[in-house]
């Protein structure tokens, strides 16, 4: 049973071609969890991302079968409206991309795509974003300011709070925290805390030790195969898979 | 909350944009339907076959000019073939004098000359691409006239010579252009490896550097061609507008497309005359289109054949 | 030691290229010069064109680029956005316009006035006389409009092209961080890309301004005519420019030697806007390209 806002994933697979990126299975994330992904380059994480909102539509030449369900409604099939389903799946990129425009252009940018115009709705719905990213201090009164002043990690924050902006049930993060400095990325590890609380956060990360820090769950992806998906404590400290307690003793990256 | 309404709005914009796509195909097609429909009356109605079919246009007459162009007389001549000579006088003047300039000073810009005399170059070339032919024409009428006459001794004022050199100009930008982008387009490392082994300058910029952007320059040439033979306005001013069938390249000259523009005007529609002016339109258009079709599809084997090879 | 020769050859060819450019506009600029005032540009023409000004060429042609931009810009911007945004990626489709749009630029400009007479004016406009005007001639004959909508084909790839550079220059990140906050793809391209490449899209358009208002073959059965004692008001009307002008002044002039300072004077303004034109434009790109390296 899926809990409302949850993602249940039933026998998802992508190829390219005759090339498997992601073999056949199942997951489940509820809210109020934080599943991490955890795996070497090139298996697939980022492709398991780029399904679940939807983005791979743009990706010529794959095909996706199985199933995902939010809220028991497939968000796969062909008759979906494909931008409401972004609204209630947000990502985060692992490179940050502010809009050329200011801060709160940014932050409004997806309330105004839905058609949401008043000031005052957005002022509050831009504080409390702001705030559950751990950048409202920072930047609250500079909103009018171009983001392109802000730092790296402030200014993936801010990519961060644009996306809360539209309330999303899910949460995705694709490897929020490369190349940020370490106090960014606790700032942002400690955001997730606060955020699952209201969705189910899916963070893909390259670094094997954020995972243990901040995952509920953690699945282990190698080579388009999910190897491993279990309670973080119980994968990292009993893993039944040889390969995946190579991957987290670091035998290979 | 996004309505229907605009829901419906958006898609209409949308189709619009898709409908847009088409225009510069539809365009052409409208192009060669409606100068080739009122050029059709030359091949198909029998008072204008009569007068000027298609063996008057292309065929000796009797007479003492067989190949006359005189619409505007009691017994109207309608040879195109002066015309065609005039056209292709005019064009060989004035690629001869173009090309080789505008090759030489890509070369010299882009292999031996340091990096600011192409950014003083440049400009200059931007300016003269800029000056409209009808301005060109205006200079070689009144002054270069003048100039050309002196310096080859011709009797004529205004004839091929002189309207082709200021043809050139005008195509010049377009050759100096397209050349320099092919030059810069070739590796650096083609010329590093070709000065390690010892060649001078100018043999890596000929035998290296020029074969590889061949495919570029090639097509620049075909395009300067392409813009020197459909040119009107300079032609119109500066050649004289006498359609004589000479190789004399000091004699006036009429070309193709300076005739129509100078007798579209005056001309009765509906007439013969009218439509033989058309067809000459016509004939203009597809000539210009084959020669960039093939210059695309050239160019295209040419660099498959040479990116093979490397 | 021939190499040295021939680099020389090289450099003189750039040289004459030089010299030549500089003597046609110096000579027009010398002789330009002299007639040029105030009240020439504001002036209406006098003692068939030995005196006065030349004012209704200047409006005329400031009327005409002015449609011909109206029809080109929207038009030439939804084809470069259908072709950048919306054309699968490898369609056959996309080819074929891409090549349509290579060969217009290439049909020579006395076509398109052949093109303007036997399309615009005989069949549109004839047609559209015949549908709401009875037995009246409006539209059916040379007009202002007719003229333009010629120009603006003639001047359609200038504006594909440089609205396609721009789309290009657009990094696709910022799509996806549009798609991915729900944005569909019109509203991608009206909120994210388009304001982005507002600088390309106005070079085009400055480029297009600056060719059509030199081009004259294509307005010579079009609509373009050398004395009106009106200017151009509505649609439909005859109108004097400044090309044309120059070329009925330096052809058909009855004494040539009294109207040759005029002459000098309109040639000076047709170049001085076409470079004026030109040099924003590239003003415009230079400026874009800048800020795009400094972003990067």
């Amino acid at each position: 049973m899926n809990a409302p806002g949850g993602l249940f994933i039933e026998a998802l697979a992508v190829r390219a071609g005759d090339k498997e990126l992601l073999k056949p299975f199942s997951l489940r994330v509820d809210r109020g969890e934080i599943l991490g992904v955890i795996g070497p380059a090139g298996s697939g994480k980022s492709t398991l991302l780029r399904v679940l909102n939807r983005l791979v539509d743009l990706d010529d030449g794959l095909s996706v079968s199985g199933t995902v369900q939010l809220d028991g409604a497939n968000i796969l099939g062909p008759e979906v409206d494909v931008p409401s389903v972004r609204k209630r799946i947000g990502i985060v990129f692992s490179v940050q991309v502010p809009l050329p425009m200011s801060i709160y252009d940014n932050l409004a940018f997806g309330p105004r795509l839905a058609g949401v115009t008043d000031p005052g709705g957005l002022g509050t719905l831009m504080e409390e974003s702001l705030r559950a990213a751990y950048l409202w201090d920072e930047v609250e009164d500079r909103l009018r300011e171009p983001a392109s002043n802000l730092s790296g990690g402030q200014q993936q924050r801010m990519c961060l709070a644009r996306t809360l902006m539209l309330r999303p049930e899910v949460l995705l993060l694709d490897e929020p925290c490369s190349g940020l400095d370490p106090i960014s990325t606790a700032k942002i590890e400690e955001a997730l805390q606060g955020l699952k609380k209201r969705m189910a956060v899916i963070l893909v990360t390259n670094n094997v030790k954020q995972a243990s820090r901040v995952a509920d769950k953690t699945a282990f992806l190698l080579m388009g195969e999910l190897v491993e998906c279990g309670p973080t404590q119980d994968l990292f400290t009993n893993p039944k898979h040889k390969r995946t307690e190579e991957y987290i003793t670091g035998r290979f990256g | 909350m996004r309505t229907g309404g605009i829901l419906s709005a958006e898609k209409a914009v949308e189709a619009l944009i898709r409908l847009s796509a088409f225009s510069a195909i539809l365009g052409l097609f409208l192009i060669f339907v409606f100068i080739g429909k009122e050029a059709l009356p030359v091949l198909t109605s029998p008072e204008a076959r009569k007068e000027a079919g298609l063996s008057k246009l292309f065929l000796p007459q009797e007479g003492p000019r067989p190949y006359s162009w005189q619409p505007v007389s009691e017994i109207p001549k309608y040879s195109i073939l002066p015309l065609f000579m005039g056209t292709l006088k005019v064009t060989l003047v004035a690629i001869l004098f173009a090309i080789p300039l505008a090759l030489g000073a890509a070369l010299f810009t882009s292999e031996f000359a340091p990096d600011w005399t192409k950014e003083l170059l440049k400009p200059i070339i931007e300016l003269l691409a800029g000056i409209p032919s009808v301005v060109l024409g205006f200079f070689a009428l009144m002054v270069m006239a003048s100039c050309v006459q002196d310096a080859f001794g011709i009797i004529y004022r205004l004839n091929a010579v002189n309207a082709g050199i200021a043809l050139g100009l005008a195509v010049i930008p377009i050759v100096y252009t397209m050349a320099d982008d092919a030059l810069t387009a070739v590796p650096k490392s083609y010329r590093e490896a070709s000065i390690a082994m010892g060649a001078s300058a100018w043999q890596t910029a000929s035998k290296v550097v020029f074969p590889a952007a061949l495919p570029g320059i090639l097509a620049a040439c075909v395009l300067g061609f392409g813009r020197a033979i459909g040119e009107t306005m300079i032609v119109l001013m500066a050649s004289g507008n006498a359609p004589v069938m000479t190789w004399a390249l000091q004699k006036p000259v009429r070309s193709l497309s300076a005739t129509v523009a100078a007798e579209l005007g005056e001309v009765v529609v509906g007439s013969p005359h009218y439509h033989v002016l058309f067809l000459i339109g016509t004939l203009l258009f597809v000539f210009t289109f084959a020669l960039n079709l093939f210059a695309h599809w050239f160019v295209r084997r040419l660099q498959r054949k040479i990116l093979g090879a490397a | 030691m021939m190499g040295r020769f021939f680099i020389a050859l090289s450099a003189l060819c750039c040289a004459v290229i030089v010299a030549m450019t500089a003597f046609v506009l110096g000579d027009i600029a010398y002789f330009g010069w002299e007639k040029l005032t105030l009240s020439f540009l504001l002036a209406a023409p006098e003692q068939g064109m030995a005196a006065g000004g030349i004012f209704p060429a200047i409006f005329g042609t400031f009327f005409l680029v002015l449609i011909m931009t109206v029809a080109v810009i929207p038009l030439g911007v939804m084809t470069a956005v259908y072709l950048n945004e919306y054309a699968p990626k490898h369609s056959r489709l996309v080819q074929w316009v891409r090549l349509a749009i290579a060969n217009l630029s290439g049909v020579p400009a006395i076509v398109f006035g052949l093109f303007g007479l036997g399309f615009f004016i005989d069949f549109v406009g004839k047609g559209m006389d015949a549908a709401f005007f009875g037995s009246r001639l409006v539209f059916g004959q040379p007009a202002i409009l007719w003229a333009a909508l010629t120009l603006a084909l003639l001047t359609l790839p200038t504006v594909v092209v440089a609205t396609e550079e721009a789309l290009r220059a657009i990094p696709d990140s910022h799509r996806e961080v549009a798609y991915s906050l729900g944005a569909t793809r019109l509203q991608m391209v009206r909120r994210v890309v388009l304001p982005q490449a507002i600088g390309g899209i106005l070079t085009g358009g400055i480029l297009a301004v600056s060719r059509g208002a030199g081009e004259v073959a294509p307005i010579l059965f079009t609509g373009a005519a050398y004395f009106l004692p009106y200017l151009p008001k509505k649609l439909n009307d005859q109108f004097m420019e400044l090309g044309y002008h120059i070329y009925v002044m330096a052809t058909q002039s009855p004494d040539v030697e009294a109207t040759k300072p005029i002459l000098y004077s309109t040639v000076f303004v047709l170049l001085a806007l076409t470079f004026v034109l030109n040099f924003t434009a590239i003003w415009v790109r230079s400026r874009i390209r800048r800020r795009l390296r400094l972003a990067k």
